[in-house]
């Protein structure tokens, strides 16, 4: 996403946000959020008894209208926090909407190419797309690999490489290749692309309440009616103590009374956690699925690209006895010149010096050492479980699996006897590397230890999940022994080995089972019906679009960590609405002592005794709580937006500080700003007559 | 206060404390069909009364087929009682000669001991024959409080149950309540009462010369059984006007101690029935507790506020605490503490006139009633109304910790907090809106004792009182047409609507899948959540009568204290 970084208050999203606001007054609009409607049928009763007192010339005009025009206000208030948090997600899919412009495609039709409009693409039509094009649609790359630029939905200027086969076949309609030519095999239809749904998405316009916001709204709905009842009772309640009762006054009372504060900002906090979510360049396909990562309790991180950095990388080499150790560096030199694989260049990076070849110098700049003339690259295939290096003089070189290596060592005529290289192996395996074997056509020269990179501070991560309560762990194709080492020294809390498809689909219906939330990353189609499994399934932007389907978040970065983040963004949007719930229920209290003493103190004066904030009239109290309870909503927009403090804790821990900030806070400030908005209106003389 | 007052307080308090796990044990043992000691003796009488009904025991309901059960059986016991009340004069054991109830007094009865409110427009003594007592009365207080105790069982094997959609069987749980609960410790109590001094006959009552030389009729009757059924099912409707305050229906301290136990007895054992159903004693404990909180600061404020007296008694030289509308007998201290009980749970039998009590003294057991009688409660009506409480306490604050709220390990979602609001509103609908009608029509207003501040106390005390199926009242309102029909209305929803929103409620949660517990689980047994819930059910009870008792009690204190009166 461009513009990530916007502050809270950006005139951009500030001046269309309070027109919104005014056009929100729809009572169209308004019916849906049930505390706000009766808030605007309130505020327009109050004005409607302004103009009649104003007929009536009876000197209560001028507190009607002040009463009417902060219910108007309270309402303008609450559409305008829903505006402000809408108005981040529009601004992203303004500028999304303008990289998705008209595009031609090279549609291959039985080995021919021809031009047509990116909007006749259908599912499997087969596209060429060359270098500087751009991509005209969502799809899987089935030939070939390019760099693609995919700032446009990303925001990261970087390019990234996009490949047939494997995991990383996945490219985005909008997005730019940048050198190459692949063909690809278009996914969605027009108007169901990733682009349309990311753009419906960010904007709100499919925004549906998701279940616990409903059931707060339900909550709320039902403590407004019971405010309705105790204020409409009011009424004869007043006529038996004698006394005529002011609709204008029990109208106040019922707004301050009905939870305004939290019905107000509850939108508007749905909205902003979800931002707050793609805002990490995460996309939720849906609010419910933000909640459902909140309740998480167990987290399936794979090892490579999560735990460890994605390439291992050789450590050590040990050599055989009796074997020159010059010869067995070179070899391992050698067999690893044209290897492409990160693990491939550390081992000529870490052999080079000892070999006393080239030099880290011209292996990282472009002059990279050229293979000696005339040998032929042996790539890996899963079947050989080796690579190597064939010399036109018949010497070969092999570095590979320790089984596949002594196999073809055999086949060569060689002794595979080697019992100091088959104690290493077992000690590296133990200790959470890999081992390869090393040899040439004349027998075993050397085991190369390839090791697990930990990314820094994960230790410090899954500290932080066990104290909220997740439990993580690792899934990997590695054996048990290796998965051991690698889950002990990373804190994990358990792990799964040797991992498939299926295992890591029993393990999610497993947990689940036994009563846990499960959230997994994914990219490849093999996850599919895994991430379709899990309550919270986030798939790598790079994946194939199977697996982006059976998701419910795609990470644009393709980070697997970010799963973490998602988590914490998910807890904090329901505590904010419960941090919000509490606080206006618990400004009721004070609001009652306001109201309450002003309304009866005519008839019985000894009630002014319940006056303890002093407030100096009737009307001034009663107009001071309306004031308190209308910009109470503004001064907690940005907490709506921001969501509140987060850090991760116990339940107990975390409960109990927010009982004490929002439960005996939200008693404690109306009565300071009551008291405050009081003096002010003193000060300026609007208190009324006495 | 005195210093005796609290020790008395005290040791009652305890003495509850010492028989809630024994007495909470033994009735989850009944209710989940383990062996008892009483088993040998019923489990014949049960096995019997199965054959006869055609009940089959086995079978299992789901919360319609128990509601059914529930409403189709209280309606057909309404038929009964009404029709019992209209013919009394032709039926037998009335040496009293009592003619028929008329229709809207046998309306309000009817439904009164329905609900176990026992509310009372009639005074016992020179309306009902011995036959309507016994069979009619005493016979809607057995069952009423056994449905109720059924009731709350099947609401918590819906709140506990993970395996499938069944809430029990609501006849096995109504005969079980009535064979091994009710039954054996009422005639226990009786016995202990009829020692004490409470008659137990059958003869007409007795016409004597008192020391004044006036001739007064003494009422007989068979009271002592009716007596510890009216306290153990927290009925509270006496066999005469005067209640508890009577010397035949509580003659001693001893009695008036025995008939305060037995009222708190089931109501607050029933906590620790729940943990034993929840497996983890502390949930039923963090209730117990919640409850006994609220009941210690109601009962602290009434005390002293009997106990200081009336400033303009005070004035005219009379030195010491209100003891108008009190026996000297129990003294402040014991008729404080049986108010604030009586009130707390649902019983409603008196000891004292509440409505003589100081305004804040009157409030707590208005507010006790208020709070939806949640705290203690009714037999079983206790226990499932403060269970509605938790599930609201549970989202607000369960939200709060960053998950989607949950209780005993399942997710509070839209239906439940949905049914929870309905129980919610039971109350405030059913007190405030017939209050606010009696308090400006003249039928409404026919019948007080009192004007200002504290003749709306009496309207709203009666409706609370008739939600809330407490069955007290504030004497100075007399019953007419319209008192009978629209406390009988919200005896009936107070009572009904509130039990099909619970047991719906209770549907919702069975068979809900149990998530396990993490650090991150918002545990419903510590300190704070005892604080929250208090919490809610005061914020929620003050919030939604805050401007009602300002405009009674609370006035009424202001102006007394003032020196205003009436």
């Amino acid at each position: 996403m461009v513009n990530r970084s916007r502050s809270l208050f950006d005139g951009e999203i500030l001046w269309p946000a309070i027109g919104a606001s005014f056009q929100k007054l729809d009572p169209r609009w308004q019916v849906k959020n049930p505390v706000m409607f009766i808030c605007e049928v309130g505020a327009l009763v109050t004005a409607f008894y302004a103009v009649h007192d104003g007929f009536a010339a009876n000197g209560k005009l001028g507190f009607d209208i002040a009463i009417s025009l902060w219910l108007w206000f309270t309402v303008v208030f609450a559409n305008f926090a829903e505006a402000m948090a809408e108005g981040r997600g529009k601004a992203q899919a303004d500028f999304l909407r303008r990289t998705k412009t008209e595009t031609m495609a090279n549609r291959i039709v039985g080995g021919k190419e021809t031009q047509v409009s990116a909007s006749e693409l259908r599912k499997g039509d087969r596209v060429r797309v060359n270098a500087g094009e751009l991509i005209p649609a969502d799809g899987d790359i089935v030939e070939g690999a390019a760099t693609v630029d995919e700032s446009a939905i990303t925001g990261e200027s970087a390019p990234v490489i996009r490949e047939a086969g494997g995991d990383r076949t996945g490219v985005t309609g909008g997005t730019r290749v940048l050198s190459d030519s692949i063909v690809f095999v278009v996914g969605t239809n027009p108007g169901e692309s990733f682009l349309d749904r990311m753009i419906s998405l960010v904007e709100g316009a499919q925004r549906q309440k998701t279940p616990n916001e409903i059931a707060l709204l339900i909550l709320l709905a039902g403590l407004t009616i019971v405010f309705l009842i105790a204020v409409a009772t009011l009424a004869p309640f007043t006529i038996y103590a004698g006394a005529k009762p002011s609709i204008v006054v029990l109208i106040a009372l019922l707004v301050c009374l009905i939870p305004t504060t939290i019905g107000g900002l509850l939108s508007a906090i749905g909205i902003a956690g979800m931002d707050r979510v793609l805002q990490r360049n995460v996309l939720a396909m849906s609010g419910r699925a933000v909640e459902a990562a909140g309740d998480v309790d167990t987290l399936l991180l794979d090892k490579t690209g999560t735990i460890t950095l994605g390439n291992r990388q050789a450590s050590e080499i040990i050599v055989d006895a009796g074997i020159d150790e010059a010869r067995a560096y070179k070899a391992a030199y050698y067999s690893s010149l044209a290897d492409e694989t990160p693990e491939g260049r550390s081992i000529v990076v870490f052999a080079a010096p000892k070999a006393g070849l080239a030099t880290d110098a011209q292996l990282y700049g472009d002059a990279r050492p050229e293979l000696p003339a005339g040998a032929s690259f042996v790539p890996f295939s899963a079947y050989t479980r080796m690579s190597g290096l064939d010399f036109t003089d018949g010497r070969k070189i092999r570095k590979g699996a320790p089984d596949a290596v002594r196999a073809w060592v055999t086949e060569q005529g060689a002794s595979a006897s080697a019992p100091l290289l088959d104690a290493q192996i077992e000690r590296i395996a133990r200790a959470g590397g890999t081992p390869l074997l090393l040899a040439d056509e004349r027998g075993l020269l050397a085991v190369i230890a390839l090791k697990d990179i930990l990314k820094p501070n994960m230790k410090v991560r899954f500290d932080r999940l066990r104290a909220m309560g997740i439990r993580t762990i690792m899934i990997t194709g590695d054996n048990p022994l290796t998965a051991s080492a690698i889950a002990a020294e990373s804190g994990v809390d358990d792990f799964l080995a040797e991992a498939t498809p299926e295992t890591k689909m029993a393990l999610i219906k497993r947990e689940q089972g036994s009563g846990r939330l499960v959230a997994m990353t994914g990219d490849g189609t093999n996850d599919a019906p895994a991430l379709a499994q899990a309550d919270v399934g986030m798939t790598m932007n790079s994946g194939t679009q199977a697996a982006k389907e059976a998701g419910n978040m795609v990470d644009l970065d393709s980070d697997p960590t970010k799963l973490i983040e998602v988590v914490e963004v998910g807890k904090q949007l329901l505590m904010t609405r419960g941090a919000l719930t509490t606080f206006s229920i618990a400004n009721d209290v004070a609001k009652y002592f306001a109201i309450l003493p002003a309304m009866f103190v005519a008839t019985y004066p000894e009630m002014n005794a319940l006056n303890i904030m002093h407030l100096a009239t009737p009307q001034s109290a009663i107009l001071s709580a309306v004031i308190f309870n209308a910009l109470i909503i503004i001064a907690l927009i940005p907490l709506a937006l921001r969501g509140v403090a987060y850090r991760p804790r116990g339940a107990n821990a975390v409960l109990r500080e927010n009982v004490l900030i929002y439960g005996a806070g939200g008693i404690i400030i109306p009565f300071i700003g009551i008291k405050a908005i009081d003096l002010i209106l003193q000060a300026f003389h609007l208190t009324g007559a006495a | 206060m005195t210093l005796t007052a609290w020790l008395q307080d005290l040791v009652y308090f305890l003495i509850i404390l010492a028989l809630v796990k024994p007495v909470g044990g033994f009735m989850a043992s009944v209710f989940m069909g383990e062996r008892t000691f009483l088993t040998p003796v019923m489990a014949p009488i049960e096995g019997a009364l199965y054959k006869i009904c055609r009940i089959d025991p086995a079978r299992e309901m789901n919360w319609k087929s128990y509601l059914y059960a529930v409403l189709g059986f209280s309606f057909v016991g309404f038929a009964y009682l009404y029709i019992l009340l209209r013919t009394q004069q032709w039926l037998p054991l009335n040496p009293q000669g009592m003619s028929n109830v008329p229709p809207d007094l046998a309306f309000n009865t009817a439904i009164s001991f329905l609900t176990n409110t026992n509310w009372q427009f009639y005074s016992g003594e020179s309306t009902l024959s011995y036959f309507t007592q016994m069979a009619g009365l005493a016979w809607h207080m057995f069952v009423s409080a056994g449905a109720g105790i059924a009731i709350a069982i099947a609401v918590v094997r819906g709140f506990v149950g993970t395996s499938g959609k069944s809430l029990g069987n609501f006849w096995v749980d109504l005969t079980r309540s009535m064979l091994y609960i009710l039954l054996p410790i009422s005639v226990v109590a009786a016995l202990v009462l009829i020692f004490t001094g409470v008659p137990q006959n059958f003869s007409p009552y007795v016409t004597v010369k008192s020391a004044e030389g006036f001739s007064q009729a003494i009422t007989g009757g068979p009271m002592a059984s009716m007596e510890a059924i009216k306290e153990l099912g927290t009925n509270g409707g006496g066999f005469v006007g005067a209640n508890s305050i009577s010397p035949n229906e509580n003659p001693t301290p001893f009695s008036n101690l025995l008939e305060m136990l037995l009222f708190l007895l089931i109501p607050a054992a029933l906590t620790y029935t729940y943990g034993r159903f929840a497996k983890d004693q502390r949930q039923g404990w963090a209730l117990f507790i919640a409850m006994s909180i609220i009941w210690a600061g109601g009962l602290t404020v009434a005390s002293m506020s009997e106990a200081g007296g009336n400033p303009l008694v005070h004035a005219m030289g009379v030195t010491g605490g209100n003891m108008e509308g009190k026996d000297v007998r129990f003294g402040v201290g014991a008729s404080a503490l049986f108010a604030v009980t009586t009130t707390a749970t649902s019983c409603g039998c008196v000891n004292s006139q509440h409505d003589s009590f100081m305004p804040l003294g009157g409030l707590v057991p208005m507010l006790n009633i208020q709070l939806g009688e949640n705290v203690f409660g009714g037999v079983g009506a206790g226990l499932y109304g403060i269970l509605e409480f938790v599930v609201l306490t549970v989202f607000i604050a369960g939200l709060m910790v960053g998950r989607t709220p949950e209780y005993l390990g399942k997710k509070i979602e839209r239906r439940e907090v949905q049914f929870a609001m309905l129980a919610l509103l039971v109350v405030p609908v059913f007190t405030l809106v017939p209050t606010g009608i009696a308090a400006v029509t003249k039928d409404g207003l026919a019948t007080l004792n009192n004007n200002g501040a504290h003749g709306f106390s009496e309207i709203l005390y009666a409706f609370s009182s008739a939600t809330g199926n407490n069955g007290s009242a504030f004497g100075g309102l007399s019953g007419n047409t319209f008192y009978d029909f629209w406390t009988g209305v919200s005896m009936f929803f107070g009572r009904f609507a509130e039990i099909v929103a619970i047991v719906a409620l209770a549907g919702s949660l069975a068979g809900k899948k149990a998530i396990a517990t993490t650090a991150g689980t918002f545990t419903t047994t510590s300190g704070i959540f005892v604080v929250l819930l208090i919490g809610v059910l005061l914020i929620v009870g003050a919030l939604t009568f805050f401007p009602a008792d300002a405009l009674g009690p609370i006035v009424e204190h202001l102006q007394l204290f003032s020196g205003k009166t009436f």
